[in-house]
């Protein structure tokens, strides 16, 4: 069983990590495409705003797939859960993240204003949507979804999705994941970038960067008046995985700082978030681009672990039948599959990190637009 | 209680998003070893006609990969927002794979893919060789993982059910990996995908020697197609035959269904129906050609052997059923008591519990418990009927698909023939043919696919969940939401992609050959060397 503990620890962490690869590569590209119709005034400019992250955007929105799969392997329950409570939004989700793709490789293919017009204005919905679509999930799972269970597993929901689309606190949250998308984007243009491009892109970053620390506060304040979901008393970590039968879960205000106070040492994980988000923008003010791409990598990563160690190890608490809450400890994969998994994702992982980083590395320096305006091979 | 509506629903969005996938990815899968190809000889050649016929390919590859990416990420996020009691039933071994197909082969592809298109003048030549190689591996790869995870719906190898967590529960990798119907399925699917990229680039470049356009691309181009078609091709079919042997053994019906057999099939004399109309309605044929001696050689490549028909398979299936339905009380009642002796009521009935769930459907409020015993034998009747899939649908989706398989071969043998004793343009009709066949691989693949899955029917993972069990307990408004957005969505895609390829196709590879390449290539020897800083434009 003591096996069975960690393997559940170690792959909630992963869970963690994955979403923070989602949202920093996954991120930057969808703030290219929030910004490309701002920062890109001329035809040439937009094309090289899409070559400059054109041999990437591939590899990173694997990222996003990578999470789905990893979630239905070893959270299987969740990603059955989650994806069916919320299904509109992740269909709009899936529409933005289907337009994409084409939109990169079909843009510049036909010279004509309106077919790029028009594709530019793709870019923008499928870039701010699944951003803010990615925060306000966030801030939803935070304040309990309404859901419980029959008795062969299957989920029931007991709320409307236009709850899920329109309160205040997942709003909140879904702009400040467009805002730092925004910064890692503007950075990245930044990088690769010349001329008014990058200088532009650099004050949509800067703002981007202040915006998500803003609203980073306002909600470490916000969270106290939420109710949280705690135990009323202990539970097995070594159960078995099935949300039927529970133990006693409350709601109470303030609930999800009740880790924080218990272990202080968390308080590093916002304060890491906030560290990203302010010296972002120092560092972008000080034109040091690729340090501030490194920083709004941080600022991600202090986020997520922030509302991951906040709930821990509540990953989708029921707001109406709290005691039917999926945790990390009764949502998760047989420990048979979730080390298989582990023993996958410690070879490759490492392998995937190298050849991503090589890919960058081959790409590198700046992009001249007259290159890619002379080469029909570009975006 | 089930919605049928909403399962009816769920059921025709993910076949229109499955098919439309499909449509794209077969393309990919067999591209990527042609451009493969041809990098390679261009490499040890050196000869341009080669890189331009990389890159001309490579275009068409492009257009047609971005969509199939689009494309797929539906179907991955489709389990979870449309199929929740499945993913809640299987994720544990069914998310695996999905899992390790990102990590191992996805990623890899398209990081890759990048580079491939972007990297042609900052990679050495053996480097941008390696790298179009890495997609085309990944790209097989990627298939390889996704048909394991087809596989253990077809043949649930490797888990067993748990009736603590309520779902199956991942026992056995080796069996799940080497499950024999995914491996099988893993290379008709693939090489059908070669066949289709083979035909792709055989029919535009007859196009191309029809119209007297670019003459010596095109010759090259369509040798080396017509060839890699017709290995493909060959070994297309004799891997499909594999395909049905294993169905004989591990899915009855679904070879039933795909023979049209309503009697079971005893002795060699049996006849093989070439031409049927199979009523489903009324459980026979309205007319059938046989021919005699063909069927049980065929099918079990033994003469002797008995293949069960359908109205076995349903008295077989009721028997299932009266056990299944006692599985089934047994396990809501260990639910709700975790009572030692309703699991012990429940293991002796276990493997038949998908029965039990089968029934369910047909049960006076959809609750087993309330089944009287006036009642059981039209509960009995129906289930069993329920778990044979439409004979006319299978009949004759594998019969289209065998019949174009046959139909390549002859197209792409005459093709290489020709190509090879450089008579092609003697023969004008075989380049129409070739044009003319472009499409039809890709048919055969939708259909294939639908033999594989219209047979599988009722269930999603075979004898344990039924589809009907498996949907996300939505209401019609939503479902109606989605499926209007695809129809929308997929069609402009569709448009945009077909306009694009039909605009490259008939601009050809001149256009690039044409213009002058300024930058350098440079020569990178050391994997990530630090401080490369290669700006070919200063």
């Amino acid at each position: 069983m003591e096996l069975y503990i960690a393997l559940k620890i170690i792959w909630a962490l992963l869970l963690g990590v994955l979403l923070s690869g989602l949202a920093i590569m996954v991120g930057m590209d969808m703030g290219v495409g929030t910004l490309l119709r701002f920062v890109g005034r001329t035809d040439a400019e937009r094309r090289t705003s899409l070559a400059i992250i054109g041999p990437h955007w591939d590899g990173n929105q694997v990222w996003f797939i990578l999470g789905g799969g990893a979630i239905f392997a070893a959270f299987p329950t969740l990603y059955a859960t989650s994806f069916s409570t919320f299904y509109v939004v992740m269909i709009l989700l899936l529409f933005a993240m289907i337009l994409r793709p084409v939109a990169f490789e079909y843009r510049s293919k036909v010279d004509a204003r309106h077919w790029r017009a028009s594709w530019d204005w793709a870019f923008l919905v499928s870039g701010a949507l699944p951003m803010i679509i990615f925060g306000a999930a966030f801030g939803n799972v935070l304040q309990g979804v309404g859901f419980h269970f029959g008795w062969d597993g299957q989920y029931y929901q007991d709320e409307s999705f236009v709850w899920y689309l329109l309160n205040p606190f997942a709003l909140l949250c879904g702009v400040m994941a467009l805002a730092l998308a925004v910064y890692q984007g503007g950075a990245m243009l930044m990088i690769r970038g010349m001329g008014d491009l990058a200088a532009r892109a650099r004050r949509f970053a800067i703002g981007g960067g202040l915006l998500a620390l803003v609203l980073f506060a306002i909600g470490g304040v916000w969270i106290r008046f939420i109710k949280g979901f705690a135990f009323t008393r202990s539970v097995d970590p070594g159960m078995p995985a099935t949300p039927l039968g529970g133990p006693a879960v409350v709601m109470r205000a303030g609930a999800w700082l009740d880790n924080f106070h218990t272990h202080p040492l968390l308080w590093l994980l916002p304060a890491l978030g906030a560290c990203g988000m302010l010296g972002g923008p120092l560092a972008l003010l000080a034109r040091k681009p690729v340090l501030g791409w490194w920083l709004g990598a941080l600022a991600w990563i202090g986020t997520i672990f922030t509302a991951g160690g906040a709930m821990f190890p509540f990953l989708m608490p029921s707001s109406t039948t709290p005691a039917e809450s999926l945790t990390v400890w009764n949502a998760s994969g047989s420990a048979y599959n979730l080390g298989w998994m582990l023993g996958f994702a410690v070879v490759f992982v490492p392998i995937i990190v190298t050849y991503t980083g090589w890919a960058f590395r081959v790409m590198k320096g700046k992009v001249n637009p007259a290159t890619v305006v002379a080469d029909d091979h570009f975006y | 209680m089930i919605d049928p509506t909403v399962v009816n629903l769920s059921r025709l969005q993910f076949a229109l998003t499955a098919l439309y996938h499909f449509q794209f990815v077969p393309l990919t899968l067999g591209l990527s070893f042609i451009l493969a190809a041809m990098e390679t000889v261009y490499v040890i050649t050196g000869k341009p006609i080669y890189k331009d016929m990389t890159l001309f390919w490579g275009k068409l590859f492009g257009i047609n990969f971005a969509i199939g990416v689009a494309t797929g990420l539906t179907m991955e996020f489709e389990f979870g927002t449309n199929w929740s009691m499945y993913s809640h039933f299987v994720g544990d071994v069914f998310g695996t794979p999905l899992a390790i197909e990102g990590l191992m082969a996805f990623f890899m592809e398209s990081t890759f893919v990048g580079l491939m298109f972007f990297g042609w003048d900052r990679l050495s030549r053996p480097a941008h060789l390696a790298v179009t190689y890495l997609v085309a591996l990944a790209s097989n790869l990627s298939a390889l993982w996704i048909l394991i995870a087809n596989g253990f719906m077809q043949d649930p190898a490797g888990a067993r059910f748990d009736p603590v967590t309520m779902r199956m529960q991942f026992k056995s990798f080796g069996a799940l990996v080497f499950s024999p119907d995914a491996q099988a399925k893993f290379v008709h699917t693939s090489i059908a995908g070669y066949v289709s990229g083979a035909m792709f680039v055989m029919g535009i470049s007859a196009y191309y020697l029809l119209r007297k356009q670019h003459r010596e691309f095109a010759a090259r181009s369509f040798r080396i197609a017509a060839l890699f078609g017709l290995v493909s091709t060959l070994a297309v079919v004799t891997l499909g035959d594999a395909l049905g042997r294993m169905d004989d053994l591990v899915q009855p019906a679904k070879l039933a269904a795909m023979e049209g057999l309503w009697h079971s099939a005893r002795g060699p004399s049996a006849p093989w129906k070439l031409f049927a109309l199979p009523d489903d309605e009324k459980q026979r044929d309205a007319a059938s050609i046989g021919i005699p001696y063909v069927l049980t050689p065929l099918v079990a490549h033994e003469w002797k052997t008995t293949i069960p028909g359908i109205y076995a398979l349903e008295r077989a299936a009721k028997a299932r059923t009266v056990s299944g339905i006692k599985a089934i009380i047994a396990l809501k009642s260990f639910g709700a008591s975790h009572d030692p002796a309703a699991l012990a009521a429940f293991r002796k009935h276990e493997n038949d519990m998908g029965y039990g769930f089968l029934a369910q459907r047909y049960a006076p409020d959809q609750d087993l418990s309330a089944i009287t015993p006036a009642l059981l034998p039209a509960v009995l009747a129906k289930t069993a009927r329920a778990s044979i899939p439409n004979v006319f649908v299978e009949f004759w989706s594998f019969r289209i698909m065998v019949g174009l398989g046959v139909a390549f071969i002859v197209v792409f043998a005459f093709g290489a023939y020709y190509s090879l004793k450089n008579e092609l343009e003697k023969h004008p009709l075989v380049m129409k043919a070739a044009m003319l066949a472009i499409p039809l691989p890709i048919l055969a693949c939708e259909f294939g696919w639908v033999t594989a899955e219209n047979g599988r029917q009722p269930w999603t993972v075979y004898g344990w969940l039924p589809t009907f069990q498996s949907a996300s307990s939505h209401g019609i408004g939503y479902m109606i939401f989605s499926l209007a957005g695809f129809v929308l969505l997929y069609s402009l895609f569709i448009a945009a992609e077909l306009y694009l390829m039909f605009k490259y196709a008939r601009l050809g590879p001149g256009e690039h050959t044409a213009q002058p390449k300024p930058l350098p290539v440079p020569v990178r020897p050391v994997f990530g060397q630090p401080g490369y800083a290669h700006k070919p434009w200063q």
